[in-house]
C-alpha cells in the first residue's frame, strides 16, 4: 500500500473517530472553558498556516510566484466583502493570467 | 421532523449547494496533488471534512509524509468532535443513527442547527440532518466534477488552481477572524509555518502552530 492510500484511509478512520467521539462523550465532561477556547483557536491557527505554506512555499522551499498575487487579490476581495466564490475565482484568474504571461 | 419550517429548508439547501460547489476545488486539488480519482472521491465520501481533506492533499502534494498528513488533518478534525458534543444532546440518537449523525457532523450542519435555536429542538434537528445530507450529496458530486475536470485540463497552474486552493482556505478562515486577537493569531501562525517550512518536514510546520493556539487560548481574555 503506498503513502497516498495510507493518507486516505488513515485520515478517514481518524476523522470518523473524532466525530463519533464527540457524540459519545457524556455532557458532564464538557466543562473546561480553557480547553474549549483552545479548540476554537486551533483551526484558525492551522488554516492560516496552511494558507501561508500553500502560497509561498513549494516542496519545503520559499517560492514567490503567481500564487502570492492570486491570494493577495483574494484578500482584497474578502476585505470588500465579496461572496465566497468571487474570492476563489478572482484568485484563480489572477494567478492563471500571470502564469500564462 | 414531520413539519419542517420552510426557512430551515431554504437555509439548509442554500448552504449545502454553495459549500458543495467548493467540492470542485477539492476534486481538482486532489488530482493536482497526485491522488487518483478513486482516492480523491473516497476522501470526500469517508473523511467528509473539507479542511481535513484539503490538509491531506496539501501536505502530501507538497511532498509531506502520510503521518504528517494524517496528523494535520486530524488536528483540523478535532472541532468536528466538539460539534458532536454540542449536537448529541439535541439529536439524542444511538446505534446506526449515531454513526450517520457523526459522519455528517461538520461546520455547516452544526452551524445551520445552531441558527434554528429560536425555532426549537425539532427545527435544529431538521436543520442538522438536511444540511448534513445536503452537503454530503453536493460535496461528493462536485468532487467528482472537479477531479474529472482537473484530469482533462492539464497543468493546474495554468488555470490558477495553485492560488484558488489557498484562497479557498483564506475564505474559510476569514469569517472567524472577528477581533485583533484572532487576526494576530492567524498572522503569527501563517508566518511561523512559512518560516519553519524549509527546516522541518512538510506538515509539521502547520501542526506546530497549534502550540500558538494553545498559548493564545491559555489565558482568559476579556
Amino acid at each position: 500500500m503506498n503513502a497516498l492510500w495510507i493518507g486516505v484511509i488513515g485520515t478517514s478512520v481518524l476523522a470518523f473517530a473524532l466525530k463519533y467521539l464527540g457524540h459519545s462523550v457524556p455532557e458532564k465532561f464538557l466543562t473546561n472553558p480553557r480547553m474549549l477556547r483552545i479548540n476554537t483557536l486551533i483551526p484558525i491557527a492551522l488554516l492560516s498556516a496552511l494558507v501561508g505554506v500553500q502560497t509561498i512555499t513549494e516542496k519545503g522551499k520559499w517560492v514567490i510566484d503567481q500564487r502570492l498575487a492570486g491570494v493577495a487579490v483574494a484578500l482584497v476581495a474578502l476585505a470588500l466583502k465579496a461572496p465566497y466564490f468571487v474570492v476563489v475565482i478572482s484568485a484563480a484568474i489572477t494567478s492563471a493570467a500571470l502564469y500564462r504571461l | 421532523m414531520s413539519r419542517v419550517n420552510r426557512a430551515t429548508v431554504t437555509q439548509s439547501l442554500s448552504v449545502s449547494f454553495t459549500v458543495g460547489l467548493y467540492g470542485i476545488a477539492f476534486g481538482a486539488a486532489g488530482i493536482a496533488a497526485g491522488f487518483s480519482l478513486l482516492q480523491t472521491s473516497l476522501l470526500s465520501l469517508l473523511t467528509f471534512s473539507g479542511a481535513s481533506q484539503f490538509a491531506v492533499v496539501g501536505v502530501m502534494g507538497a511532498g509531506g509524509s502520510s503521518i504528517s498528513a494524517i496528523a494535520t488533518a486530524s488536528l483540523l478534525g478535532i472541532r468536528n468532535g466538539l460539534y458532536g458534543l454540542r449536537m448529541a444532546p439535541i439529536l439524542k440518537v444511538r446505534g446506526a443513527q449515531r454513526i450517520v449523525a457523526a459522519q455528517v457532523t461538520i461546520d455547516e450542519s452544526t452551524g445551520v442547527a445552531i441558527g434554528q435555536e429560536n425555532l426549537g429542538n425539532d427545527a435544529m434537528k431538521a436543520g442538522f440532518w438536511l444540511t448534513g445530507f445536503g452537503v454530503y450529496f453536493f460535496w461528493n458530486l462536485f468532487t467528482i466534477v472537479g477531479a474529472l475536470g482537473a484530469q482533462a485540463m492539464g497543468n493546474p497552474s495554468a488555470w490558477g488552481l495553485d492560488a484558488a486552493v489557498p484562497a479557498a482556505f483564506l475564505g474559510l478562515v476569514w469569517p472567524r477572524l472577528n477581533s485583533s486577537f484572532e487576526k494576530t493569531l492567524a498572522a503569527l501562525s501563517l508566518i511561523l509555518a512559512v518560516v519553519l517550512s524549509p527546516f522541518i518536514s512538510a506538515g509539521l510546520p502547520i501542526i506546530a502552530t497549534s502550540l500558538l493556539a494553545v498559548a493564545f487560548g491559555w489565558k482568559v481574555r476579556s
